[in-house]
């Protein structure tokens, strides 16, 4: 049967076939993805929205923890965007022994449960923890606190601008940061005037990552918290507390909150991916119209 | 400004890239860094600008010391292979680029960057980005951007590699009549020999990370100094011979050699460019005839192929007993007058030739 | 008239060369990469060496390494019999099980709807493409406690979905179903995101060449589709059951944590811990770090594998 269609995306499939397993690409992201994430609004709003207003504006505790979720996570974002573009400098820019450890560590909290990492921080920073007694005798509280909060969130969304900014500065590479130190530039001029708006796009990406994933970090977080309402719970942790006490639809009304957040994070995860896209094509036209001559990263050693 | 290269040896990994190199560069010279990939020029262009770091040897500025001097604080202008503009940035902005960093006055920059518009012909192009320029066009911005910072030194890594033929010979040609007109001492590199000869005051041919030969391009030419500088440079038929007594034998045919007075034989290898070898008909009863009419030692050949290439034809041919071939290069009215076919016998005579004796070093 | 020490046929080495008309490379790009640790004069051309050195390395040190290090140690200083003791029992061995179980289950499910939706993706044009394709993104964003709390209630006896489901018998909540089905959807982008660039990447022309040949759709996909990407959707498969095997916050809302039918191992040390059971929550953390730190391993080596068949 001869394929229909003009354009090259149906050949292979058929019409039939194509339409078939379209139907089935629906279904399943319709059902996995789509049905849940509508349902989440919809029962929030299940009683109207003055309930839902009610919900989150007149119950301290969870007005409390959107104010410290909105606290915590860009308090960590910010440190980890720090560590990510110093991170991505060393690892992009210098060839070095234990280059590649690094990198592996970088990648360790990923594949580390959430739960794990938080016990391990508790294991240090808690009373009965390494440093528990000295924190005590300074009065600092890191467990059941704030602080530890922003550590936990730290650790699990560390390698999220790391690994965006690599890529790109590798492929982009250093000659024209190179250039800007012929040109008579420091450091920080050679950074701030020509690296950053090469990796504007991507740190962008990183950042819109991290975030999300630090607003809605669950397991790590739990751990260290100690989930006291009212003073350590974070959004997710609040929907968590509300389901335990069968309060549903203040569950939802927090949720849903989430829920819009991460449909923003979408939306601007998209716009920004479009430009990078956009950026990666004029770096491979420029390629192209010079010869083949492949670039360089530098083969700097440690001095 | 004038630069010494003193005893320069760099190597990455188990890569050797340059071994002991010393140089000099007068003030107002413009040298060329010739050789095939892997010679190591552009690691010494590098070395030179404070890119990259010897590990042995030392280089001097107007006799000053400046190899631990890092390359912010050199004051050269330094023109990469694929221009390195900023992509994010107008072409005023990159050109401006060394003046913001060091703080210039924002009219001074202004006047500075609107002159060396000017000086490339970019004149009304400030505003463009680099994706939106020609090859040729961002070149000169390149050059633009190093000349803003008016360096002691100007450097070029392959200035017209990447580029079409056709732009290739306009900013050459360009770029020496800025030379001209500015008078800085400049290095650049190339592959090209071309390149080197029409634009370089002397030429500095390097391989496998040593300096083979320094010199105008006509006594590089002319009188190359090692088997690897004459065969780069141009075309040139190797052969087989002896030296005996003053002389090289090449297929019987004596030229004279005083460099090798002795009497016993011993091996060598001749060299000879293609239109330093002269050819003419072999005459009805066998003899060759010389261009000034007398009988000259020449050896019998057959015409393989003709291949004219503009104002120079190629003549492909085997001598007579032997199953390789000789190429002469005759001028092409010549050619026609001679009507070469193949098939056609012919007698070749060298004009001029280079001996070298085999060494260790002379394997090509 | 030749000369007798010349050999014909050795006469000539070499016939000129061309002239090196072709842009060649400069300089041995690729060795300068091979650069050893050798010592060097001078300070590095590029700045921030130091510095950014000093700032990863500290990070990397004090967040990673060192809290790890001490859950690895305080789990070792309970010697190896209090260890086998502490990390062994029946119920940690259930809780194993059954987070084993379900990562495994829920990375092979998401592994096939994966592969769907990525060759739709890739292959069919149909009006919405691109929303369905920013809609994998979804359990990307989307924190898990939100995603636990919904499923869950769309599959209890009340829900939108269990109404019609339990009847059937078929329990989403409070089940090890419900665990699968959670960890399908946070694994599914990772399914899916691996297989469409590789698919997308296909040589069109070896299909054809397999239809004009005679072979029907489904012959052409199993012989000459499917070895290709078979090994994006392995690496897919295991970066789903490494994404699965350490969730916590979406599992703990629909599987009703039952200890030895459907408590998932993270779920029992937070068990432990909440009894202040210090010593059997770190054991049972350090044998999930070392399942995962493997689980990383081996997804690190099918990447490099994946990238190299890429070339």
């Amino acid at each position: 049967m001869a394929p229909a269609g003009n354009s090259r995306r149906d050949r292979g499939t058929g019409r039939a076939g194509g339409a078939a397993l379209a139907v089935a690409a629906v279904a399943i992201v319709g059902g996995l993805i789509v049905v849940p994430l509508v349902s989440v609004f919809v029962q929030a709003f299940a009683e109207g929205a003055g309930h839902w207003w009610a919900a989150l504006a007149d119950d301290p505790d969870t007005r409390h923890a959107i104010w410290l979720t909105l606290t915590v996570a860009p308090v960590a974002v910010a440190c980890n965007t720090l560590f990510g573009v110093a991170a991505a400098w060393l690892v992009a820019r210098f060839r070095f022994p234990g280059r590649s450890l690094l990198i592996s560590l970088v990648d360790v909290p990923f594949s580390v449960s959430p739960v794990v990492a938080g016990l391990s921080l508790v294991l240090i920073f808690g009373r009965q923890g390494l440093l528990g007694p000295t924190l005590a005798a300074l009065g600092w509280k890191v467990i059941f606190s704030w602080p530890g909060l922003v550590l936990a969130t730290t650790f699990v969304t560390l390698p999220l601008v790391v690994r965006e900014l690599i890529p790109v500065m590798e492929a982009i590479g250093p000659e024209e940061e190179m250039a800007a130190v012929s040109l008579g530039a420091t450091g920080w001029q050679v950074f701030w005037r020509v690296t950053l708006p090469n990796i504007r796009w991507a740190l962008l990406h990183g950042v819109v990552l991290a975030n999300a994933r630090a607003m809605g970090e669950f397991g790590a977080v739990y751990v260290v918290s100690g989930h006291i309402a009212g003073v350590t719970d974070t959004m997710p942790l609040r929907v968590e507390k509300l389901f335990q006490e069968y309060r549903q639809p203040a569950s939802m009304a927090v949720a849903s909150v989430l829920a819009g957040l991460a449909l923003v994070t979408l939306v601007a995860k998209y716009v920004i991916e479009h430009r990078l896209e956009a950026e990666a094509r004029d770096l491979a036209r420029a390629r192209a119209t010079d010869d083949a001559a492949p670039h360089q990263t530098t083969g700097e050693v440690s001095p | 400004m004038s630069i010494h290269v003193r005893g320069i040896s760099k190597s990455f990994g188990a890569f050797k890239a340059l071994d002991g190199v010393s140089l000099d560069v007068p003030d107002g010279m413009l040298l060329a860094l010739l050789g095939p990939s892997g010679s190591g020029k552009t690691t010494l262009l590098r070395i030179i600008a404070g890119l990259e770091f010897p590990d042995a040897g030392a280089i001097e500025e107007d006799g000053e010391d400046i190899t631990e001097r890092h390359a912010r604080a050199r004051e050269v202008g330094f023109v990469f292979q694929h221009y390195a503009l900023f992509r994010h940035m107008s072409v005023f902005e990159n050109i401006a680029f060394g003046l913001r960093v060091r703080r210039t006055p924002r009219d001074e920059v202004r006047v500075r960057v609107e002159e060396l518009l000017r000086l490339v012909r970019l004149e009304g192009l400030g505003g463009r980005k680099p994706s939106q320029l020609s090859g040729g066009q961002r070149q000169r911005v390149a050059l633009a951007r190093a000349l803003a910072i008016r360096p002691k030194i100007l450097l070029l890594d392959e200035p017209f590699g990447a580029l079409d033929a056709k732009v290739r010979v306009e900013l050459r040609q360009w770029l020496r009549r800025l030379h001209d007109e500015i008078g800085m001492t400049s290095v650049f590199v190339t592959h090209d020999q071309e390149e080197a000869f029409e634009l370089a005051d002397e030429v500095v041919v390097m391989n496998h990370g040593r300096i083979e030969q320094q010199g105008t391009p006509e006594a590089v030419f002319d009188h190359p100094a090692t088997p690897f500088v004459m065969d780069f440079l141009g075309n040139v038929n190797v052969f087989h011979g002896r030296v005996e007594n003053g002389r090289a034998y090449w297929h019987g045919i004596p030229i004279e050699y005083p460099d090798y007075p002795h009497a016993q034989a011993a091996e060598a290898r001749v060299y000879l460019r293609p239109h330093e070898l002269e050819l003419s008909p072999v005459t009805g009863d066998g003899k060759a005839v010389a261009g000034d009419g007398q009988q000259a030692a020449s050896l019998r050949a057959q015409v393989l192929r003709v291949s004219r290439s503009g104002a120079v034809t190629r003549v492909f041919c085997r001598p007579d007993g032997s199953d390789v071939e000789v190429h002469v290069d005759v001028p092409s009215d010549v050619a026609r007058d001679l009507q070469l076919q193949p098939g056609m016998a012919v007698a070749i005579r060298p004009r001029k030739a280079r001996v070298f004796l085999p060494g260790p070093e002379y394997v090509i | 008239m030749t000369d007798p020490s010349a050999n014909p046929g050795r006469d000539a080495i070499s016939s000129p060369a061309p002239r090196s008309a072709a842009l060649r490379s400069s300089g041995p790009r690729s060795a300068r990469h091979a650069v050893a640790g050798r010592r060097r004069r001078g300070p590095a051309v590029l700045p921030g060496f130091g510095a950014s050195l000093a700032i990863t390395s500290l990070v990397i040190l004090a967040l990673v390494v060192f809290p790890l290090a001490v859950l690895v140690f305080r789990a070792a200083s309970l010697g190896p019999a209090g260890f086998v003791a502490a990390a062994w029992t029946a119920r940690a061995r259930a809780a194993y099980a059954v987070s084993l179980g379900g990562a495994f289950v829920a990375a092979l499910v998401s592994s096939a709807l994966g592969l769907v939706v990525a060759w739709v993706l890739a292959r069919v044009e149909f009006p919405g493409r691109r929303v369905l394709d920013a809609l994998v993104d979804v359990p990307l964003a989307l924190p898990t406690a939100v995603a636990g709390l919904v499923y869950s209630s769309l599959y209890v006896p009340k829900g939108w979905l269990g109404q019609f489901l339990v009847p059937l018998g078929i329990r989403g909540a409070y089940s090890f179903l419900g665990i699968v089905l959670v960890l399908v959807f946070v694994s599914l982008p990772f399914a899916v995101r691996v297989v469409q660039p590789v698919i997308e990447s296909l040589d069109r022309d070896a299909e054809e060449a397999a239809r004009i040949l005679g072979a029907s759709r489904l012959q052409t996909f199993l012989r000459v589709v499917l070895p290709a990407i078979l090994p994006a959707v392995v690496t897919g498969f295991a970066l789903s059951l490494a994404r699965a095997l350490g969730e916590y916050g979406s599992v703990v809302f629909i599987s009703g944590n039952m200890p030895f039918k459907t408590e998932i191992a993270p779920v029992l040390i937070v068990a432990r811990l909440e009894e202040f059971a210090y010593a059997e929550a770190t054991a049972i953390a350090v044998v999930l770090l070392a399942i995962s730190l493997g689980l990383l391993v081996v997804v690190n080596w099918l990447q490099q594998r994946l990238a190299r068949a890429a070339q």
